[in-house]
């Protein structure tokens, strides 16, 4: 059959972008930066087209899931596991919008690295890049891709390992390319972290071992509901742990300290990574797990809680940011609560459609932010050749910055050094702007049909969720208002934002694709239509038990509540308006502080500096741990290992052991002796047997005579 | 076919004797020649035990393995033979008891 063979193509989404990195390892040294992120961008490009035949193929097949058998890996006892690839509706939607977006974030990734490494001219560190966004391609498709937890788990690490060589990329400078040791601490940073997430999927993915023996998604799913009616705690403890998984990587509380730190990376890899795809593993795992979480409701709540609380939670801490990718990273934490909110109330077609359009939006916000950032930095350089206002150093990568406003070293990612951005760079405004309203949920925009979708979800079964995503909606509205009017509107408050200018067509192009996807993203799943649902019905069973609901949630036009829109698009709306009375009509000018302070005092400096968490961890985690380490270095290992174990037990028993030895003269008296009475021995021995040798003939004759006699001897008495 | 014959008892005692005579003419002779002498005896003596044996079992094994013995003899001898003629160029004597360079 034809389908067959498409669906034996898949193991290509992860090879090909393996060739890809292969190429540019073996022969990128001898290649040009635009050769070099042509063949990237192929890799990841082909992959996208596999995707899509995969789509294809599953559609012509009704959407049967289809396990293709790659290879045996593991056979261990009970333990089988194999590499298998996994195509169904879900897992072909995740290869479509990592492999999708991630093309175009490479495209976008030849300019901006050329940029960034222009001032350096270091083009090993651009082959480099390219190497580790492909990898990260390939792991990405490794773990959407895997047909068991264990696969998924192989992809898990493999992304988290791309997440944390991308986010210490520049590992020896800050982000304003000063030499530091900054943007390798937020990669530790990511990578500890996630490791603590790591560590409850590892102990989930034990117990399942523990419960079914098997780790492939069938047997799991197919034994859980027997094991849930003997004993539902361990469907509860694996699905909690899972939970710790998933807020590590998707960056909700209490793991979710990360994020804001892994901006420390190119903007590509912010977009990519860390707004896009990597971070939505954990919706995803959520999503695919779905035949556990409907077993325990209290998971279910569980989820749905850590997910509305970090939505509000992360969306009020964005509202006190000025630096323009910390206020889009904890955009994306929030954005992520509201999809792990969606998937853990059960609405995974809500949640895993917000996924999708917040891969859209939120990618073109980044790499839009990116280049603004570039924008500035060209403004910058412009002037520093060109006379007028110096400031020192220049920039390899723009990036986030502190939180304190830097006198001697401009900072292009600043939104207080923006302003006015709107005239220099218009493409960027227009596309800014597009990504804006569709986070904000403007109507009829994607982030509107996705968000309200899981609105609806949360007001029918949880209220409290619904509350705490509303709220966070009305804030993700005012910050991006305040964003907007921040960068785009008023006057320049910094001579590099006056001399700001475009971003070249390799920038933009990807830009307005993905805004094109913004824009129209929400056609995916349309109210009536429903084309996403019915998609993903083939493998997620919709599990829609129909509760009691007030009358004014009843009310449907095909799937949409038209109160509950109205509300989210009023309050967003009422957000926007906020924003430009504080922002808007008074632009901010150069030096001032930031009008909200004045109206929410405390509360706004609570937001600004993010409900010092990152200071209790450091206090409660970081420095008990520095202690006990200091603790362990200094007297365990070093006063009682080295200095009493080592020096005074080892060392010392053996010098006066070697002390006796020589005062007891046992070298000499002992040891000489036994050697030269050996020699003795020898002499004395071969003195006496050398008369036997006695030169007679005959003698010898006898001997042999004599030998012959005691042999037959032998054998005849024996 | 009972033909009386001696039996085989006396054939082992003639071989015997021979035996011990070859084994006691290789030890106290100091010539050579006759060594050489008492060491055919007592393959002779073997080859006795072994045609009496065959005579005696109706085998025909016995009878070809004296032919091997009597090849290896007169291999032996030649090469014996010839060893003795280089030993007398170099020392002029073939005495046995002067053949000690090897004393330890």
């Amino acid at each position: 059959m034809e389908n067959s063979g498409l669906f034996s193509l898949v193991p290509l989404i992860v090879f090909l972008p393996v060739c890809g990195l292969l190429v540019n390892i073996i022969f990128g040294g001898r290649m040009n930066e635009k050769a070099i992120g042509a063949v990237a961008s192929a890799a990841s490009g082909l992959a996208f087209v596999v995707a899509g035949l995969l789509g294809f193929a599953l559609w012509a097949g009704r959407g049967e899931a289809v396990v293709v058998p790659f290879a045996d890996w593991i056979h261990i006892g009970d333990l089988n596991v194999a590499w298998n690839f996994r195509v169904d509706s879900l897992s072909v939607l995740m290869m479509l919008v990592v492999s999708g977006v991630g093309t175009l974030i490479h495209i976008y990734a030849i300019g901006y690295m050329h940029e960034d490494v222009r001032f350096k001219n270091d083009t090993g560190r651009y082959r480099r890049f390219f190497v580790f966004l492909n990898l990260f391609i390939a792991m990405m498709m490794i773990l959407v891709s895997g047909d068991s937890y264990l696969m998924l788990f192989v992809g898990w690490e493999g992304v988290g390992l791309c997440s944390f060589l991308l986010i210490g990329f520049w590992y020896d400078m800050d982000t304003l390319g000063r030499p530091s040791f900054a943007n390798s601490n937020a990669a530790r940073k990511a990578f500890i972290t996630n490791r603590i997430g790591d560590l409850g999927f590892l102990l989930a993915g034990f117990t399942m071992f523990w419960a079914f023996k098997d780790l492939s998604f069938a047997g799991v799913f197919g034994g859980a509901e027997q094991l849930a009616s003997i004993s539902p705690g361990v469907i509860l403890f694996i699905t909690l742990f899972l939970l710790v998984g998933v807020a590590g990587k998707s960056a909700q509380l209490p793991l979710y300290v990360w994020l804001p730190d892994a901006m420390a990376g190119p903007t590509p890899v912010s977009a990519l990574i860390h707004a896009a795809t990597m971070v939505t593993a954990g919706v995803y795992l959520v999503a695919r797990s779905a035949p556990l979480y409907t077993l325990v409701p209290q998971a279910q709540s569980v989820v749905a809680l850590v997910g509305g609380i970090t939505a509000l939670f992360a969306a009020t801490i964005a509202v006190g940011q000025y630096d323009i990718k910390k206020v889009l990273a904890y955009s994306t934490i929030s954005q992520l609560g509201f999809m792990v909110a969606a998937v853990g109330m059960g609405a995974y077609v809500a949640g895993m459609f917000h996924l999708v359009t917040h891969a859209f939006f939120k990618a073109l916000l980044f790499l839009s932010a990116g280049s603004v950032i570039l924008g500035l930095e060209r403004g910058h350089h412009q002037l520093a050749h060109h006379g007028g206002h110096a400031s020192p150093t220049p920039h390899q990568d723009p990036h986030t910055p502190g939180d304190q406003h830097a006198e001697d070293v401009f900072d292009p990612g600043d939104m207080r050094n923006m302003g006015g951005l709107r005239r220099q760079m218009p493409v960027t405004f227009w596309l800014y702007l597009i990504g804006t309203l569709a986070l904000a949920g403007i109507f009829p925009l994607a982030g509107f049909w996705s968000k309200d979708e899981i609105l609806l979800d949360a007001a029918k079964n949880f209220p409290l969720v619904y509350i705490l995503l509303t709220a966070a909606a009305f804030f993700t509205a005012f910050y991006m208002g305040r964003q907007v009017w921040m960068v785009w509107f008023g006057k320049p408050r910094h001579p590099a934002a006056e001399h700001a200018q475009e971003s070249p067509k390799v920038i933009t192009v990807p830009l307005m694709v993905l805004a094109g996807l913004s824009l129209l993203g929400g056609a995916l799943n349309l109210p009536y239509v429903h084309t996403l649902g019915k998609w993903l019905e083939h493998t997620i069973a919709a599990a829609e038990h129909e509760v009691e609901v007030a009358p004014w949630l009843a009310v449907s036009w095909g799937g949409l509540n038209p109160f509950v829109a109205l509300l989210s698009l009023a309050l967003a709306l009422v957000a926007i308006f906020i924003a430009w009375l504080l922002y808007g009509r008074k632009p901010l000018a150069e030096g001032q502080k930031d009008p909200l302070k004045k109206l929410l005092g405390p509360v706004f400096t609570v937001f600004e500096r993010k409900y010092w968490v990152d200071e209790a961890y450091w206090a409660v985690f970081v420095d008990r741990y520095v202690d006990i380490a200091r603790f362990l270095a200094n007297v365990v290992d070093g006063r009682f290992w080295h200095d009493f174990i080592h020096d005074r037990v080892i060392a010392g028993t053996y010098n006066w052991l070697s002390r006796v030895v020589l005062d007891l003269h046992v070298d000499q008296q002992f040891i000489d002796a036994i050697a030269n009475g050996l020699g003795r021995l020898t002499t004395r021995i071969s003195a006496s047997l050398r008369r036997l040798q006695n030169g007679f003939v005959r003698s010898y004759a006898l001997a042999v005579l004599a030998g012959v006699v005691v042999i037959l001897g032998y054998l005849i008495l024996k | 076919m009972t033909v009386q014959t001696i039996p085989l008892s006396w054939y082992l005692a003639i071989s015997a004797l021979l035996f011990i005579l070859g084994a006691l003419g290789v030890l106290i002779r100091r010539n050579p020649l006759i060594i050489f002498m008492s060491v055919e005896l007592m393959l002779n003596a073997a080859n006795l035990v072994f045609v009496a044996f065959a005579r005696s079992f109706g085998v025909l094994t016995g009878q070809i393995f004296v032919f091997f013995v009597m090849t290896v003899s007169a291999a032996e001898v030649a090469v014996g033979l010839a060893l003795i003629i280089i030993i007398f160029r170099n020392k002029h004597s073939i005495d046995v008891d002067l053949m000690n360079s090897l004393k330890g």
